[in-house]
C-alpha cells in the first residue's frame, strides 16, 4: 500500500479497519520517518524530544491483537500520536522543554494520555516546545529548537513547535498540543496543519504542566479538520479531577466536520474582526485572509466587520495574568522534590540550592517572565497590574458576547506573519509576544478556536493560517466552518497545502 | 510607569528565588522595563464598576467526595527525589524558622 | 539571653494587654483538602502522598466537600456569617516543606466572618466571669509537611545539616480561626487566653469536626499580645507566640510575655514585632524571625480552583444539625441530674461528661455514673496515662455494673474487681461475674456459719453488740466479709449479725 505516513487518522483507522494494515506497520513507518529526518538538536526537523520506541510498538502490537480479537477500544485504536512535552506521562520523560526538568519522569498520565491510551492509540514520544510553553517559536527550548519543515531556517511556531512540525513534516498523523496564547493555533498556521484550542474547561487540563491555569488548555494538532474531530471527541469531556473542566458530554464534532466538509455554509453569520488587522500585518497573509472570507461567501455564509474595541489591549492583558500565574506555578522547581538539583560551592543552604538551580534550570524568557509576574502580584503593584488586567479580561470577553449576539463564528487571520528566521527575535520580546496578537484574545475569554492552513503567502512561499473563533461551547461550529475552508481549498489547490511543502532530505545522523 | 531599578529587580530575583548574577541582571532589567512599559497601557482601561475574570467559564462548588483514592507507593512518590533518606526527601539544611 | 520581666502585679498596674488567638484546627476528614489521600496520623513517610499533594507538575486540586462543611459548620458554632461567595487565594513563599511553594489557601474572603464566642472563667473568689471574644474571620487551608532536622544538636532546624521531610502532612484540612484584638481583660488576660481555646476546643470537639489533639498538633494556637500604657487606648507592638500547644502554655506564653514586654517597655526599649517560640520546659519564649515589610505574598485567587458559593439552604440545613452549644448544654445536664456546681464542675474538668450522659442513657443513676467515672475509672486512666475515655470501659458497661449492684448481685467492691476484668478485655460484666465467681454468697448457711465464727473469734466485739453498741458491729461485718472473699452483701450479714446477738 503507498505511503502511510501520508494518510490521515481518518484513513489510517479505515485501514486499520478494513484490514488492510496493522497498528505495527503503520507505528513502525512513522518511527521509521522519525529516525530519517527528525533529526537532533543540531540538524533536521527535531520535532521529538524523546521517542519511544519500544513502548509504541509494543502498544501498536497489543492493538493489533484486539483487533484480531475484534475488540478494538476505539475507531482510532492502533493510530499513532505524538505528546507535547508538557503532559505527564507515566513512565516516559517529561522536561517541558526545560532543563530543570531533565530526566523527570513522572509517576502519574495526564487525564488525556491516560484517555488516549485508554482508547489504544500508540504513543511515539514527546515532542518540542518552547520552555514551559513560553515562546512563538519553539526556541526557547532547553534542548534546541524545533525546524519548520517548510523552510528548515524557520521557526515552526510555539509553543507548540514539535507537535504541529511532528505532523507537518509526517512523523505523526495526530499530535496534542496545549493553548494558553496560541501555542496551537499559531504553530499550526505558519506549519500549514490544523489546530485547535477548545472551550475553556472542555478538555482535562490535570496532568497538564501549568503555564497559566486560567488560560491553558489541550487540543488537536493534525493536519485535517476531521482528524482533530476525531480527537478532540476522544480527548474531551468533564474530568472530575480537573475542577475547571465543563461537566458536559463532549460531541457531534466529527458530525459537524462532516457535514461542513460539503461545503454548505448557507445561512452561517460570519464576523471579520476588525481590530485583527492593519499595520505590522503581513501582505501575503491578509492577501490570504481576504481570499478565504470570500470563498465563506461563495459557500453562502453572510459576512459582516465586526468591532472588538478592547481586544488591543489583549496582548498587555495577557502578559500581565501569564506571568502572573506562571510564577506561582513554577516555584515549585525547587531542587527538593524532583528535577535538577544545582548545589554550589561550600555548605549551601536549602534557599541557596534552590536559587542555584533556579537560575541554572531556566531559560531567559521564563525568568523574565517569572520576574514579571512576581512584581505583578506584589502587594502595591497588585491592583494596578493584575487586578486591572483581570477587569480588562471581563472587557473583552463581553467584546466577544457582543459580536456572538450578531454572528455565529468571528474569523482573523491566525498570526500576523508567516514563519520567520530562527533567531530573528529571540532577544526581542515585545516583538515576539505580537505572534500571539490574533489568539489571544479566545484564550482570555475561554471561547474555542481552529486554525486551518489559508494558503501560502506570496512574498515567502510559507503557509498562512486562518482562525475561526466560537461562542464558548459551541467548539463543533469550529468544525463546521473549519471543514468546508478546508475542503473548498483543498479542491481548489488539487490537494492539501502540505503537498506544496519541500520535500524533507533524510539527516544523518 | 515607574522605571524598575536594578535594584529592584534583584529583589524580585531574590523573591522568586533566583539566582541572578550581574551580567544577568544587566541583561534582564532594560527587557524586563521595556515589557512592564508596554503592559502598562492597560492602566485605566476598565472602570471600577467593571468585576474582574479569573475564570473564562464561570463555575461554583465543584467539590470532591470524602473518600479515599490511592496513594503513590513511597518509591514512586521519591522516584524524582535528588535525594532520598528513610523513606523521606532529603533536603539541604533549611534557613529561617520552623514553620 | 537574659530578659527583664516585670512582676505580673506590676504589669496590670502599668500596662493594659490586648491578645489576639489565631486557632489552626487540622479536620478530620478521611482525606486531605484537595486529594483523596488519607489523613491518618503516624503512617509511614511519605505514604498518604499523591501527585497533588506532593505538588508534582500537572497535578490539580479538587475541594473536598467534607472541609467546606466542617468549616462552614465551625462559622456557625462561633456565630459566624457565612460567605455567600468566596475563594480559595494561594500564598506565595518558599519553603521546603511546601510541596508547591504556595500554600492554598483564603485571603480576603474567609468562608466565616464577623462572629463571636462567649468564654466563662473563674475568679479566685469562686465567681465566674464571661468574656465575649469576637472572631475576625475562620478560613480553609492546607497544612504542611513536616522536617525532620538532622545532625546538630537535638534535632532543632538551626545547626542541623540536612533535613529529611515527610508530605504525609501536607494538604491535610486546616481551618485557621483569627480573633479580633481581645481587650479589657487586664490581670485576667492570662485565664481568657486559655479560657476561649478550651472553650473552642469543646466546641470543636462537640462538633465532631476535629480530633483537636493539641499534643499531636492537630490544633495549634499561636498567640498575638501587645501591651499599651494603661488607659491609653492605643494598641502596642505585638508579638506572636507560635504553635503553643497545650492550654496550660497558652495561660502561661500570656504571662510570660505580659511581663517580657513590659520588661522592655519599662526599660525604654521598643518590642520588636516578631514571632517567638515558646518553651514548653520553662514557660519562656525565645525570637524567631522578625517580620518585615517586605514580607510579600503575592496572594491571588487560586485559578484551579472555582468559588465556593453555599447557598443559604445548605447553610441552614447545618444549621440545624449543630449540637447544643456546650454551655447551654452543661447549664441543662446540671439541671437534670442534679448535680452541685462543684460536682458538675470536676465531671467536666474530668472530661467525663459524655461519659456520664451516656452512661444514664445506658440506665444507670447520675449519681452511680459520676462516682463510677469521677472516682474509680478516672484513677484507672491517670495510672494508665490515658484520657478517660480510652480506659477501656464502655458507659453501657458501667451502666451494666452498677445494674449488677442494683439487683445485689455484687457490692461495689465487687464492682471494683468487675471494672479490672472490663480492662483487662475478659468479656461482658455478666461474664466476668462469673468466671471470677465474683456474685454474692446468697446461701444462708454459708453465710450464717461465717458469722458465727466470727462471734466466736471476736468475743469481745460480740459482748459489745450485745451490750448495744451496734456500731460495733462494723468490726465483725468486716470479718465475715473477709472469710467470705467480699461475696457476700454486707446488708445482709449485718442483719445476720444483729439477729443472732440481738
Ligand atoms: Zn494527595
Amino acid at each position: 500500500m503507498s505511503d502511510l505516513t501520508r494518510k490521515t487518522a481518518a484513513e489510517l483507522a479505515d485501514a486499520l479497519a478494513a484490514g488492510e494494515t496493522t497498528s505495527v506497520e503503520i507505528t513502525q513507518v512513522h518511527l521509521d520517518r522519525i529516525a530519517a529526518v527528525d533529526g537532533d538538536a543540531t540538524a533536521g526537523v527535531h520535532a521529538f524530544l524523546h521517542v519511544d520506541v519500544e513502548g509504541a510498538l509494543e502498544q501498536a502490537r497489543a492493538s493489533d491483537e484486539r483487533r484480531a480479537a475484534g475488540r478494538p477500544l476505539h475507531l482510532l485504536d492502533g493510530v499513532p500520536i505524538a505528546v507535547k512535552d508538557v503532559l505527564t506521562t507515566q513512565g516516559l520523560p517529561t522536561t517541558c522543554g526545560s532543563r530543570i526538568l531533565e530526566g523527570w519522569v513522572p509517576p502519574y498520565d495526564a487525564t488525556v494520555v491516560t484517555k488516549v491510551k485508554a482508547a489504544g492509540l500508540p504513543i511515539l514520544g514527546k515532542t518540542n516546545m518552547d520552555e514551559f510553553a513560553m515562546g512563538s517559536s519553539t526556541e526557547h527550548s532547553a534542548y534546541g529548537p524545533t525546524r519548520n519543515p517548510w523552510d528548515q531556517t524557520r521557526i515552526p511556531g510555539g509553543s507548540g513547535g514539535g507537535s504541529a512540525a511532528a505532523v507537518a513534516s509526517y512523523e505523526a498523523p495526530l499530535a496534542l498540543g496545549t493553548d494558553t496564547g496560541g501555542s496551537i493555533r499559531q504553530p499550526g498556521a505558519v506549519t500549514g496543519t490544523v489546530g485547535v484550542k477548545p472551550t475553556y474547561g472542555g478538555v482535562s487540563r490535570y496532568g497538564l504542566v501549568a503555564l497559566a491555569n486560567s488560560l491553558d488548555q489541550v487540543g488537536p494538532v493534525t493536519r485535517t479538520v476531521l482528524d482533530s474531530a476525531l480527537l478532540h471527541e476522544l480527548i474531551g469531556g468533564h474530568d472530575p479531577l480537573d475542577s475547571t473542566s465543563v461537566d458536559q458530554p463532549v460531541g457531534g464534532l466529527v458530525d459537524a466536520a462532516r457535514q461542513g466538509a460539503t461545503g454548505d455554509l448557507a445561512g452561517l453569520k460570519v464576523g471579520v474582526i476588525k481590530e485583527l488587522a492593519g499595520d505590522g500585518w503581513q501582505p501575503g497573509v491578509m492577501a490570504r485572509f481576504q481570499e478565504t472570507v470570500e470563498l465563506l461567501t461563495e459557500l453562502g455564509a453572510a459576512v459582516t466587520e465586526i468591532s472588538c474595541p478592547t481586544f488591543v489591549h489583549s496582548l498587555a492583558t495577557y502578559y500581565l495574568i501569564l506571568p502572573a500565574e506562571c510564577s506561582s506555578n513554577l516555584a515549585k522547581f525547587d531542587a527538593m522534590r524532583y528535577g535538577l538539583r544545582v548545589v554550589p560551592d561550600g555548605d549551601p543552604s536549602a534557599e541557596a540550592v534552590m536559587k542555584a538551580t533556579r537560575d541554572a534550570g531556566f531559560g531567559d524568557e521564563v525568568k523574565r517572565r517569572i520576574m514579571i509576574g512576581t512584581y505583578a502580584l506584589s502587594s502595591g503593584y497588585y491592583d494596578a497590574y493584575y487586578g486591572q488586567a483581570q477587569k480588562v479580561r471581563t472587557l473583552i470577553a463581553r467584546d466577544f458576547t457582543a459580536a456572538f449576539e450578531q454572528v455565529d463564528v468571528l474569523v482573523s487571520p491566525t498570526s500576523p506573519t508567516t514563519a520567520f528566521p530562527i533567531g530573528e527575535k529571540v532577544d526581542d520580546p515585545l516583538a515576539m509576544y505580537l505572534q500571539d496578537l490574533a489568539t489571544i484574545p479566545a484564550n482570555l475569554a475561554g471561547v474555542p478556536g481552529i486554525s486551518v492552513p489559508a494558503g501560502l503567502a506570496e512574498e515567502d512561499g510559507l503557509p498562512v493560517g486562518f482562525q475561526v473563533l466560537a461562542p464558548a461551547l459551541a467548539d463543533d461550529r469550529l468544525y463546521r466552518v473549519g471543514a468546508a475552508v478546508e475542503a473548498a481549498l483543498t479542491s481548489r489547490w488539487g490537494g492539501h497545502l502540505l503537498e506544496k511543502a519541500p520535500v524533507l532530505e533524510g539527516v544523518v545522523r | 510607569m515607574p522605571e524598575i531599578s536594578r535594584d529592584e529587580v534583584a529583589h524580585l530575583a531574590d523573591l522568586a528565588r533566583i539566582d541572578l548574577d550581574d551580567a544577568e541582571l544587566d541583561h534582564l532589567a532594560p527587557q524586563l522595563n521595556v515589557i512592564l512599559e508596554s503592559v502598562a497601557s492597560i492602566r485605566g482601561v476598565a472602570g471600577d464598576d467593571v468585576p474582574p475574570t479569573s475564570h473564562p467559564i464561570p463555575l461554583t462548588n465543584v467539590f470532591r467526595e470524602d473518600v479515599i483514592t490511592p496513594s503513590l507507593t513511597p518509591e514512586q512518590a521519591l522516584s524524582g527525589a535528588p535525594e532520598a533518606e528513610d523513606g523521606r526527601f532529603r533536603v539541604p539544611r533549611i534557613l529561617g524558622d520552623e514553620q | 539571653m537574659t530578659e527583664t520581666l516585670i512582676p505580673f502585679d506590676e504589669v496590670i498596674e502599668k500596662f493594659d494587654p490586648a491578645l489576639g488567638l489565631e486557632v489552626h484546627v487540622e479536620l478530620n476528614t478521611n482525606t486531605k483538602m484537595f486529594c483523596g489521600c488519607p489523613t491518618e496520623f503516624g503512617a509511614e513517610p511519605n505514604t498518604q502522598v499523591c501527585p497533588t499533594c506532593l505538588g508534582l507538575p500537572g497535578a490539580m486540586p479538587v475541594v473536598n466537600g467534607k472541609a467546606v462543611e466542617s468549616a462552614i459548620r465551625i462559622g456557625l458554632a462561633m456565630n459566624c456569617e457565612i460567605a455567600e461567595w468566596c475563594r480559595f487565594a494561594r500564598k506565595n513563599y518558599f519553603y521546603p516543606d511546601m510541596p508547591k511553594n504556595f500554600q492554598t489557601s483564603q485571603y480576603d474572603e474567609p468562608i466565616a466572618f464577623e462572629g463571636y464566642l462567649d468564654v466563662d472563667i473563674q475568679t479566685a473568689a469562686g465567681e465566674t466571669e464571661t468574656y465575649r471574644v469576637e472572631i475576625e474571620r475562620a478560613h480553609m487551608e492546607e497544612d504542611t509537611g513536616k522536617s525532620l532536622h538532622v545532625g546538630g544538636s537535638d534535632g532543632r532546624i538551626h545547626g542541623a545539616e540536612y533535613s529529611l521531610v515527610d508530605y504525609n502532612r501536607a494538604g491535610i484540612p486546616l481551618i485557621e480561626i483569627v480573633t479580633k484584638p481581645i481587650l479589657g481583660t487586664g490581670d485576667k488576660a492570662p485565664l481568657v487566653a486559655k479560657a476561649y481555646v478550651a472553650a473552642l476546643r469543646e466546641i470543636l470537639l462537640g462538633l465532631g469536626v476535629s480530633d483537636v489533639r493539641m499534643e499531636q498538633g492537630s490544633m495549634r494556637c499561636d498567640v498575638n499580645l501587645s501591651l499599651a500604657p494603661k488607659g491609653s487606648g492605643v494598641l502596642g507592638t505585638r508579638t506572636e507566640t507560635k504553635n503553643v500547644n497545650s492550654l496550660r502554655s497558652v495561660e502561661r506564653a500570656v504571662r510570660y510575655e505580659m511581663s517580657r514586654h513590659a520588661g522592655v517597655l519599662l526599660g525604654g526599649g521598643a518590642v520588636l514585632q516578631e514571632t517567638r517560640h515558646f518553651h514548653e520546659d520553662n514557660g519562656t519564649t525565645s525570637p524567631g524571625r522578625v517580620k518585615s515589610d517586605a514580607e510579600d505574598y503575592r496572594y491571588f485567587p487560586e485559578p484551579d480552583l472555582v468559588p465556593v458559593a453555599p447557598s443559604r439552604e445548605w447553610v441552614e440545613e447545618l444549621r440545624s444539625t449543630l449540637p447544643e452549644p456546650p454551655a447551654v448544654r452543661r447549664a441543662r445536664l446540671q439541671k437534670e441530674w442534679g448535680f452541685s456546681d462543684l460536682e458538675m464542675r470536676d465531671t467536666v474538668g474530668a472530661g467525663a461528661l459524655d461519659l456520664v450522659e451516656q452512661t444514664i442513657a445506658a440506665g444507670a443513676s447520675p449519681q452511680a455514673a459520676r462516682k463510677w467515672w469521677l472516682a474509680e475509672l478516672s484513677r484507672r486512666a491517670n495510672d494508665m496515662g490515658v484520657d478517660l475515655s480510652a480506659v477501656g470501659v464502655t458507659p453501657e458497661q458501667v451502666a451494666a455494673v452498677q445494674a449488677l449492684v442494683d439487683s445485689g448481685k455484687i457490692n461495689d467492691k465487687l464492682a471494683r474487681q468487675v471494672f479490672d476484668g472490663l480492662v483487662a478485655g475478659e468479656g461482658t460484666p455478666e461474664e466476668i461475674v462469673a468466671a471470677r465467681g465474683l456474685e454474692i454468697v446468697s446461701d444462708e448457711g454459708a453465710l450464717s456459719a461465717a458469722v458465727d465464727k466470727a462471734i466466736a473469734d471476736n468475743p469481745d466485739v460480740a459482748d459489745k453488740i450485745r451490750d448495744g453498741k451496734v456500731a460495733a458491729a462494723g468490726a465483725l461485718i468486716g470479718a465475715v466479709m473477709k472469710e467470705m472473699r467480699g461475696q457476700a452483701d454486707a446488708g445482709r450479714v449485718r442483719e445476720l449479725i444483729l439477729e443472732k446477738l440481738g
